[in-house]
């Protein structure tokens, strides 16, 4: 049992993203206990200088450095403690420091996902977990997905299944996994494009995507801070030729490198404060994005509350 | 783990059913109907052709009789295809049965929209220049920009007439009758007509656009050659025409080819993208009027955009009418009014609603796209399926629009580097844009230019659409001040400059016989 479950954690490495935000919850291997509340706001800055078109990797002086900027409230409840749903809904203003494109700024995507622990296992001091995450985002905005590097998404509405599996001795944690996004077509401003050939429709077929994670660090309570090894995996897409514009339904691939941290602050309103920071290694029609965020969260607990008033008129 | 086992293998399921999804795009002109021409338009054969003299100018053998041997052989090819045809043979038909010239139009617009990629710069912060000469290496030859795709659309739908109006003569004057009439067991596989099928104007067609397309898009001809025998090969499958039908109509239309690529030859674009002494020399003029000069806002800094276009020899009017259609000139860019017209642009991008933006992109048709003469062959198009004219008709619209489109070109191009003048954005920094700023001078507007002519040549031909139009035109005129890339002034006269243009081809359509 146990190799068998070494195995799988090492061995399945697939996973998901949206395009700048992920949200750490859906893809930890931590749930919300039953009727609590977390919420809060995450700020993330990522920005770039080079880029790929297809494998070629360039700079490019008529953009110089593009940055994403996002503000995103996110949160999760506790259904049951086995259930979760969480939740997302970024305000996106992206910049290019040199040329003459404008910024463009805006809500983006709002994302809900339902979270399950499917099946946990305790061994004296050691903890098997397996959870499934079901997802699904959508634009909130009529943005335009068709003015890439510096739209603020890519409009398509995605619906994901995540596996997630935790193991955990003591305090050290390995989380393995795997998403697969099922992209709908999206609806651009122009009835002419060409990819690898030439498409007389204003509608363009997005390809799935695949992710995978490994993230490997400490866990104590609601603490976290780990290392995370992400890869994103466009299932078709094509490839920017040289000198080309982007396009939404590009061939974007990226491994980035991170570290993510959660630390709740003792004894103070079950504040916590998040943080993060990743670095493309690798990518394909992207730009090798270095990102940073930190985010705010407080945890409203319900179910404690509703106690406390039992409590409360029981003592009366 | 057996509970695991069933876990993952529901979630892996409920993926691959996701997968299953439709992906599907299909293209909006997919499922256009067979053709089916109100009027065979029998007399094209007397229409006037636009360079060649006679239609008769290039012989056509009189054909064999039905009756014969050779002609026989020739329907039992037909039946032997008819035999077994595929449904991907099929669809072959389907697709050429809405058009020939419909479809090398939009074969034409994929291929200006894939070769319309500027080079990328040199390590020492030079361009390479495409070469004709040498078309496969880095960049490939050519870049399609607008005034290269305007003139290659010119190039093919006048040779395309030409070659038609030939074809009908012979139509008539041999007026052998198509295989399915010929033929009772042959299945007419397109709609039937009393149209006489030698020589084959599908044929025609191929022949025509194949042997330009040797001069436009050399690294292509591979394709385009197999685009033409497919043409060919389903008409024949079609039951439309025989292989002496088509082998008379495909010599036609290379022969008249020859005609259009000695003209394009001489025709001055080859020298259009000048040389570094030129490049300076408009700089050098317009310093010594007392204005600022125009320059690029790329970096590194790209020679000018086809500088010497102004030159190339026009289809509907002499070259030295050129130089008769600039506007005066634009505001000083010393002056107040240049400075409010900057900010006026400004105004327009600081805080661009979703529908200027939405125009923006609409109209963009910059790097990567069809460029705006393919943009108004897309429009044109779309009306012209709904009139269903004959191919010989279709192919007289299309030469007279992008004739019109190729000559705006020329005019809008003489006026820009006669008066050099610099960008909204160079004036103004602060001014961002909505789509990518073309690397040539600002006025006059390139898209109002195109626009006017294309919306004054289509009303003529599509009178119950002319509202439309002009709406379209200015829609697209203002999109490029609304985009932040135009003064005001730069649309307002495009628009104009391109109306007369576009009269010139009116002018022509009066006459040509078709009308």
């Amino acid at each position: 049992m146990r190799v068998t479950l070494k195995i799988l954690l090492v061995g399945i490495v697939f996973m998901l993203t949206f395009q700048n935000i992920q949200a750490q919850t859906e893809q930890d291997g931590i749930m919300m206990a039953k009727e609590n509340w977390c919420t809060g706001f995450v700020y993330n800055y990522s920005s770039w200088n080079n880029y790929w078109e297809g494998t070629f990797k360039r700079s490019n002086a008529n953009l110089g450095t593009v940055s994403t900027q996002s503000l995103a409230f996110m949160g999760a409840y506790g259904i049951t403690g086995k259930l979760n749903v969480l939740y997302s809904l970024p305000y996106v203003h992206t910049h290019a420091s040199a040329g003459t494109l404008h910024d463009m700024e805006g809500l983006q995507d709002a994302s809900i996902w339902l979270k399950w622990q499917v099946w946990q296992k305790k061994v004296q001091q050691q903890k098997y977990a397996l959870y499934v995450t079901g997802g699904y985002s959508f634009p909130t905005t009529n943005y335009q997905a068709d003015f890439l590097p510096l739209a603020i998404g890519l409009r398509s509405k995605t619906a994901s299944i995540r596996l997630i599996m935790d193991y955990q001795k003591k305090n050290v944690f390995v989380t393995a996994t795997a998403a697969y996004a099922n992209r709908q077509n999206i609806y651009i401003d122009r009835f002419a494009y060409y990819t690898t050939e030439m498409h007389y429709t204003n509608e363009v077929a997005m390809p799935d995507v695949m992710n995978a994670a490994l993230r490997f660090g400490y866990r104590k309570k609601e603490d976290f801070a780990e290392i995370a090894i992400v890869n994103n995996t466009t299932l078709g897409g094509f490839d920017m030729r040289k000198n080309d514009m982007p396009f939404p339904s590009n061939k974007m691939n990226f491994t980035t490198v991170g570290i993510d941290g959660k630390y709740a602050i003792p004894h103070f309103h079950r504040i916590s404060i998040t943080g993060g920071i990743s670095y493309v290694v690798a990518g394909r029609n992207v730009g090798q994005a270095t990102t940073a965020s930190i985010g705010i969260f407080k945890v409203f607990d319900f179910a404690s509350a509703r106690q406390k008033q039992i409590n409360h008129q029981t003592n009366n | 783990m057996k509970k695991l086992f069933i876990y993952i293998t529901i979630a892996i399921s409920a993926g691959l059913i996701i997968y299953a999804c439709n992906k599907n795009a299909p293209d909006i002109t997919a499922d256009v109907p067979p053709l089916q021409p109100q009027n065979i338009d029998l007399n094209a054969g007397t229409w006037k052709t636009i360079l060649l003299t006679r239609p008769d100018t290039f012989a056509v053998a009189a054909p064999s009789a039905v009756t014969s041997a050779d002609y026989i052989a020739e329907l039992n090819e037909i039946k032997g295809y008819q035999k077994s045809l595929t449904s991907a043979q099929l669809n072959t038909i389907k697709y050429w049965a809405a058009g020939g010239v419909l479809r090398w139009n939009e074969i034409m617009r994929g291929l200006v929209t894939k070769y319309n990629l500027p080079a990328y710069q040199n390590p020492d912060g030079t361009y390479p220049i495409p070469s004709a000469a040498n078309p496969f290496a880095y960049p490939l030859f050519p870049f399609a920009n607008p005034p290269y795709a305007a003139r290659a659309y010119a190039y093919v739908s006048a040779a395309q007439y030409d070659a038609l109006v030939a074809c009908w003569y012979y139509k008539k004057l041999y007026n052998r009758a198509a295989p399915y009439a010929n033929d009772n067991t042959i299945q007419a596989k397109v709609p039937t007509s009393t149209l006489p099928s030698y020589p084959s104007e599908a044929a025609v067609m191929a022949g025509v656009t194949a042997e330009m397309m040797k001069l436009l898009f050399p690294t292509e001809i591979a394709n385009i050659e197999q685009k033409a025998h497919e043409q060919e090969l389903a008409m024949m499958m079609a039951g439309a025409a025989t292989r002496s039908d088509i082998a008379a109509g495909e010599a036609l239309g290379r022969q008249v080819a020859e005609a259009f690529i000695a003209r394009a030859k001489a025709d001055n674009a080859g020298k259009a993208v000048g040389t570094p002494t030129d490049w300076k020399n408009f700089e050098t003029v317009t310093l010594a009027r007392g204005e600022t000069p125009w320059y690029s806002l790329e970096t590194p800094k790209r020679p000018p955009m086809l500088p010497l276009f102004g030159k190339v020899t026009p289809f509907l009017f002499p070259a030295a009418t050129v130089p008769t259609l600039r506007p005066g000139p634009p505001p000083s860019t010393k002056s107040q009014t240049l400075m409010d017209a900057a900010t006026e642009v400004y105004n327009k991008i600081k805080s661009p609603s979703r529908e200027n933006i939405q125009h923006v992109q609409f109209w963009a048709d910059g790097v990567g796209t069809f460029t705006p003469p393919g943009h108004w062959d897309a429009i044109a198009a779309q009306d012209f399926i709904t009139k269903n004219f004959s191919e010989v008709r279709w192919a007289r619209n299309y030469a007279l629009v992008n004739m019109a489109l190729m000559d705006a070109a020329i005019v809008c191009w003489d006026v820009k580097y006669y008066y050099f003048n610099p960008r909204p954005t160079q004036i103004n920094p602060s001014i961002k844009t909505l789509t990518g700023i073309p690397n040539f001078p600002s006025y006059i507007s390139g898209h109002s230019t195109f626009s006017g002519a294309a919306a004054t040549i289509l009303a003529h031909i599509v009178p119950d659409q002319a509202n439309k139009y002009w709406a379209l035109a200015n829609q697209a005129s203002m999109s490029r001040l609304e985009g932040g890339i135009h003064y005001k002034i730069d649309c307002d006269s495009g628009l104009v400059v391109g109306s007369k243009v576009g009269n010139y081809a009116v002018l022509r359509a009066k006459q040509d016989g078709a009308d």
